[in-house]
């Protein structure tokens, strides 16, 4: 039966004409498919190799079998053979004139070579002439291999006949000719610099598809010089203004959206140009609040295009009502089932954030969720969230996930990544020496040899030097602090070299210096150390190092040494080593365990490694001998500039150099001077920086200012040369019916935000309210009850028994208890008893989905309630002070993440006399956030959710798109149902 | 700019790679295997993004859609659209299942080089050029058509002008 079918194939295959194969392929394809091993398929390619070789050089072969040869020869080179000895004849096939041949020639060449390969001087005349050819789709053929061929050397053999097809008559042609260009200033920007005007040109091509051509390099043009571009704010916004409006023709349509891909370059580039300049930014508003309001946000096209919305509400001038809409549509995105759409949401979020902080705050759970998530792309997307909401608040909480993701992690090049943000947002925001010192313990055993040097270094100098406060008090404790967890760590098999060398280095230095353990006692673990990692000799000689550091301690302080009888022979051993250095130390110790004790002391003294030791260039304390070498008779020295006689070697041969590339020939053209920034907005990433005192959280509005300020300040330095101005004029498509859009476009935007201003009050009460328990939050932060709390979060305690499972019931009882609660919010003290039944109830995790607000529309009102409830356990545990503030308590923990401004300094006193009355607050606008519509009443719930993908509706669409039989999924058994292996 | 188009079957098979920035042979197939060994790992139901840092360098990712016994994935930089990508992918099969006819990975492998066609009118030099599978498949037959009648006669090129109006 299979091979019925594959035989139906290849019948089928064979009368389709134009693409048919001999059999001699079909033999070769079938027989690498069913091939068992890579041994055996390996072995069939090279005899395929070998029989080409032969064939392909036989005089005579009729076209359409060379054609097929070269085909083979691709696909060779496809399965990772070598097929050099073919690139020949797939340049000679290029010069064919036959357009099939020629086609297939031009396709081999860019697949096989590169552009500055020894072969490509034959294929440029050839691209020269069929540039010119009166058959588009040679030229087109021909426009492909200069995408790929031509390099900056031969750009100008190509370069007039390319700009000539700006002006083709076939739109195919001018949109490949415009993306040449682009190409080419890819690869070399001065060689087509004279050119810009063109594209501002080609901007109103009569097709649309030529002029979204165009906003491909334009978008890179604006990437690097903005300030040119400000006089296309508007024309760009027409543009998109009429695609929005549905004014292209039907053709540019997908899935029902118009011409989507043009509309997000446009959107990118209207992000770039109104990044910091408030008057292009409000030119905008109208566009980009109409295309929020229109997306269709069931299709991934049209969540596509609504992404990009907040990508540019997120980079130009802020203005409230966007913000307003884009944190609508990341709660969606974020509420949504789907992955892909979580991703995009946490993306957005970390935009959006910047801007207005407190907009994470109504999705903390959201995030939660996403962190929890087996998807580790979704993970690492919200660690990447997580990193800029760091806060010496949460800093905590968040270093801890990332540090048992990765622990739990394999792949060495995001550990290292992440290890590197762990020690970033450790150095930066920690909240004690303790916590940093365990933090880095934690890093450098689980990733030390992935961390830079340099961490290990500064971590050494923190423990010397403690906080640069002067209490000597809290210092020595720090040392002893580390000493003892070095002394628990040292025990176990395999640490890294890093961390072994900072662990010696401690034990060098401090080991002995609080009394508690012997100087044999540290010895003994230093000998053990030197012995298990024998063969690692930089740890070998922190070992040795730190060894005669105690030894000197212990003699400088009047102690009588007796070497361990390990330690005798290591250091015997040593002083025998290959390694010089190892010597040296081994000898230096025996040396200074030899001396008195006044002796020692001046060498060595007490924990001073951070003292400067002062050193004399001059060398005066030669002074005396030199003067008496002299008036014995010895020659003055004299320096090795003012010596006659020789030659400056060095600086002649740099004079020489420096003539020698005066003279040379100048080979490139004279590069414009570029901007010496590029307007893209820099991520904001916080220099890592050695205090460790905890810093007050950075205002991230002041922060987006200065991000902002960049480009324009950069711009305004940039010598580029304006551009001449052809004044672009504005592109109508399709009718020119023009009712005055803006008025009925800010009239829809505010019926639309109607429900979100709620939602937006809410979330001030709540940023008020914070204030007031901030100051609780240092408290409680410990993992295993974050741990706890995230999982009741999600999972929301199940009382599925206890709930009747009508979606109306439900929602009325919600909205009554959530009325309730917010009238009276001591009132709604749900007892312990109850917590700790619903925590039994949990349900199994992978059931805790069905808690997600977008799987029913009922959903969202419950979530909240259970949310809260799950709440309540937490409030036990964290803090016993009122069990009366459900969605307050849980603060510590979860808002700890999203808020906070450092509380170091607010003592306990004040907490307890204002709890109840900022928890009430709190409470109160926790609930109307989570569940904006509910509490305030039925009527306002949809404006939320119903928006939001609706399970029904992605049945509907699924079981239409199946019918059509156009979208092939993998659940569909006839699509793919007869392949080879 | 989009980096990379690969199509590869489920047991790591490359069956479509077409990268446009040069790689060497070797450095292509290194990347499609770790490329597959990434996706391989990737459970049923989890997003189709992937940060692709260590595997092409810093600022690209990956999207990739799987489709019966066949993953196709693109590799672009943070000029594109996450989103967008994957309906391009879309685009590209809903094409590629135009012209064959419920496209299954054999019409792949033997149509070596109709699907680069395909993939030179959809993507050129990293942009994407068309979105619209009809537009696509218009385009393809057109060429194929002249392609083969090239084969006997000497090209009239006035012939040609019905071609795509929209």
């Amino acid at each position: 039966m299979e091979q019925l079918k594959t035989i139906g194939r290849e019948l089928a295959m064979g009368s389709q004409g134009g693409f048919g194969q001999s059999k001699e392929f079909l033999e070769l394809v079938k027989s690498i498919g069913e091939a068992r091993s890579k041994a055996e398929e390996d072995r069939i390619v090279l005899h395929e190799i070998e029989t080409l070789k032969r064939r392909i050089s036989e005089p005579d072969i009729p076209k359409r079998k060379m054609k097929e040869f070269i085909i083979r020869l691709v696909y060779i080179e496809m399965l990772g053979h070598d097929a050099s000895f073919g690139y020949i004849h797939a340049v000679k096939m290029t010069h064919d004139d036959t357009l099939l041949l020629k086609r297939t020639g031009y396709l081999a060449v860019t697949l096989f070579l590169n552009d500055d390969h020894d072969l490509i001087i034959l294929i440029v005349n050839t691209i020269q002439k069929d540039l010119k050819s009166d058959n588009y789709l040679i030229v087109c053929a021909a426009l492909n291999a200069v995408c790929r061929l031509i390099n900056d050397e031969t750009i100008p053999a190509v370069l007039p006949q390319v700009v000539d097809l700006l002006n083709h008559q076939k739109e195919a042609v001018r949109k490949k000719a415009i993306m040449a260009l682009h190409r080419f200033y890819h690869k070399s920007p001065s060689s087509v610099s004279h050119l810009f005007s063109n594209f501002r040109k080609r901007l109103c091509d009569n097709d649309p598809g030529v002029m979204g051509a165009t906003l491909c390099p334009l978008f890179d043009l604006i990437t690097v010089d903005v300030n040119t571009y400000k006089d296309l704010v508007l024309s760009f916004v027409s543009i998109l203004k009429q695609v929005a409006e549905r004014r292209l023709p039907k053709g540019y349509d997908y899935h029902q959206m118009p011409a989507p891909f043009i509309q997000i370059r446009l959107l990118k580039i209207l992000a770039l140009l109104g990044s910091g300049d408030k008057l292009a930014s409000e030119k905008m508003y109208t566009v980009v609040g109409d295309i929020f309001r229109k997306c269709d946000s069931t299709s991934n096209i049209g969540n596509a295009v609504l992404y990009e919305c907040i990508c540019c509400v997120s980079s130009i001038y802020p203005n409230p009502k966007l913000l307003e809409a884009a944190a609508e549509v990341i709660s969606r995105f974020l509420k949504s089932d789907s992955h892909n759409l979580k991703y995009m949401g946490i993306d957005a979020l970390g935009r959006l954030i910047k801007i207005s902080p407190e907009i994470a705050e109504q999705h903390q759970l959201a995030v939660i969720d996403c962190l929890e998530d087996p998807d580790d792309t979704l993970k690492r997307k919200t660690f990447e969230l997580l990193y800029k909401m760091t806060k010496s608040s949460n800093v905590e909480v968040i270093v801890d996930r990332m540090i048992d993701y990765m622990i739990s992690i394999n792949d060495n090049h995001y550990k290292t990544y992440i290890a590197s943000r762990c020690v970033e947002l450790a150095e930066q925001f920690a909240p004690s020496n303790h916590w940093f010192i365990q933090t880095m313990n934690k890093v450098f055993e689980h990733a030390g040899d992935l961390v830079n040097v340099k961490v290990a270094h500064n971590l050494m100098r923190l423990i010397a030097e403690g906080f640069g406060e002067d209490d000597d008090a809290a210092d020595s404790q720090l040392r002893s602090s580390a000493v003892e967890s070095y002394l628990r760590i040292i025990g176990e098999p395999k640490l890294p070299s890093v961390f072994l060398q900072v662990i010696c280095w401690v034990f060098g230095e401090y080991g002995t210096a609080d009394g508690k353990y012997s100087a044999s006692y540290i010895t003994g673990k230093l000998c053990d150390v030197a012995e298990a990692y024998s063969n690692d000799e930089t740890v070998k000689a922190y070992a040795v190092t730190a060894l005669m550091k105690i030894y000197a301690f212990e003699i400088a302080s009047g102690r009588k040494v007796d070497m361990l009888p390990e330690c005798q022979s290591l250091v015997e051993e040593l002083s025998a080593s290959h390694s010089t250095d190892l010597q040296q130390r081994a000898y230096e110790l025996q040396a200074v365990v030899s001396l008195d004790a006044h002796a020692v002391e001046i060498i060595m003294p007490l924990d001073a490694s951070c003292e400067d030791i002062e050193i004399d260039k001059n060398l005066s304390f030669l002074n005396s001998y030199v003067q008496q070498s002299l008036e014995n008779g010895a020659q003055p020295y004299i320096p090795e500039s003012e010596r006659s006689g020789t030659l400056d070697i060095s600086n002649f041969r740099s004079q020489d150099q420096h003539e020698a590339s005066m003279h040379g020939l100048k080979f490139e053209a004279y590069e414009l001077p570029k901007a010496p920034v590029t307007s893209r907005i820099p991520p904001a990433s916080v220099a890592p920086s050695a205090e460790l005192v905890p810093v007050p959280e950075p205002s991230y509005s002041r922060e987006t200012h200065q991000v902002a300020s960049v480009p324009s300040i950069s711009d305004a330095g940039s010598t580029e040369p304006r551009l001449k101005l052809d004044g672009v004029r504005r592109v109508v498509w399709g009718k020119p019916t023009y009712s005055s859009p803006t008025s009925s476009t800010s009239n829809a935007s505010q019926s639309t935000s109607n429900g979100v201003t709620q939602v937006d009050s809410a979330a001030n009460v709540n940023s008020k309210a914070r204030k007031t328990h901030d100051s609780r939050k240092p408290e409680a932060e410990i993992t295993p009850e974050k741990q706890k709390l995230a999982a009741s979060l999600f999972g929301g305690p199940s009382k599925t028994e206890k709930r009747p499972t009508s979606a109306s019931h439900k929602v009325t009882k919600a909205s009554s208890h959530a009325a309730e609660k917010s009238q009276a919010p001591k009132a709604a003290v749900v007892s312990n008893q109850a917590t700790l039944e619903k925590i039994n109830h949990q349900p199994p995790p992978d059931l805790l989905d069905l808690g997600e607000p977008t799987v029913t529309s009922s959903a969202p009102s419950v979530d909240p309630f259970k949310q809260l409830e799950g709440l309540l356990d937490t409030t036990q545990v964290t803090s016993t002070v009122n069990h009366g503030a459900v969605g307050a308590t849980e603060a510590p923990d979860i808002m700890a993440l999203y808020v906070g401004t450092p509380a170091g300094g607010q003592s306990s006193s004040a907490e307890n006399s204002l709890p109840s009355n900022s928890y009430d607050i709190n409470l109160t606008s926790e609930l109307s956030n989570l569940t904006s519509g509910t509490t305030n009443a039925g009527a306002t719930l949809p404006t939320q959710f119903t928006k939001g993908p609706n399970p029904k509706d992605a049945l509907e669409k699924d079981a239409l798109v199946r019918q059509m039989g156009v979208t092939p999924s993998s659940q569909n058994p006839n699509l793919f149902s007869d392949l080879l292996g | 700019m989009i980096r990379s188009v690969m199509v590869m079957n489920t047991q790591g098979k490359p069956r479509l790679a077409k990268f446009y920035d040069f790689q060497t042979v070797e450095k292509q197939q290194e990347l499609i295997r770790s490329v597959f060994g990434v996706l391989c790992s990737r459970a049923e139901n989890v997003s189709n993004f992937l940060d692709a840092a260590s595997i092409f360098g810093p600022d690209s990712s990956l999207v990739y859609k799987h489709y019966a016994t066949l993953y196709f994935v693109l590799v672009f930089d943070s000029s594109e659209n996450e989103l967008a990508m994957l309906d391009l992918i879309q685009v590209f099969v809903e094409t590629l299942d135009k012209c064959f006819k419920n496209v299954c990975e054999l019409d792949i492998v033997f149509n070596y080089s109709k699907i680069h066609t395909i993939l030179d009118e959809m993507i050129f030099g990293g942009q994407v050029l068309e979105t619209s599978s009809t537009e696509l498949v218009k385009a393809v037959e057109e060429i194929s058509r002249l392609e083969s009648a090239s084969n006997s006669i000497t090209l009239v090129p006035k012939s040609v002008s019905g071609w795509r109006n929209r």
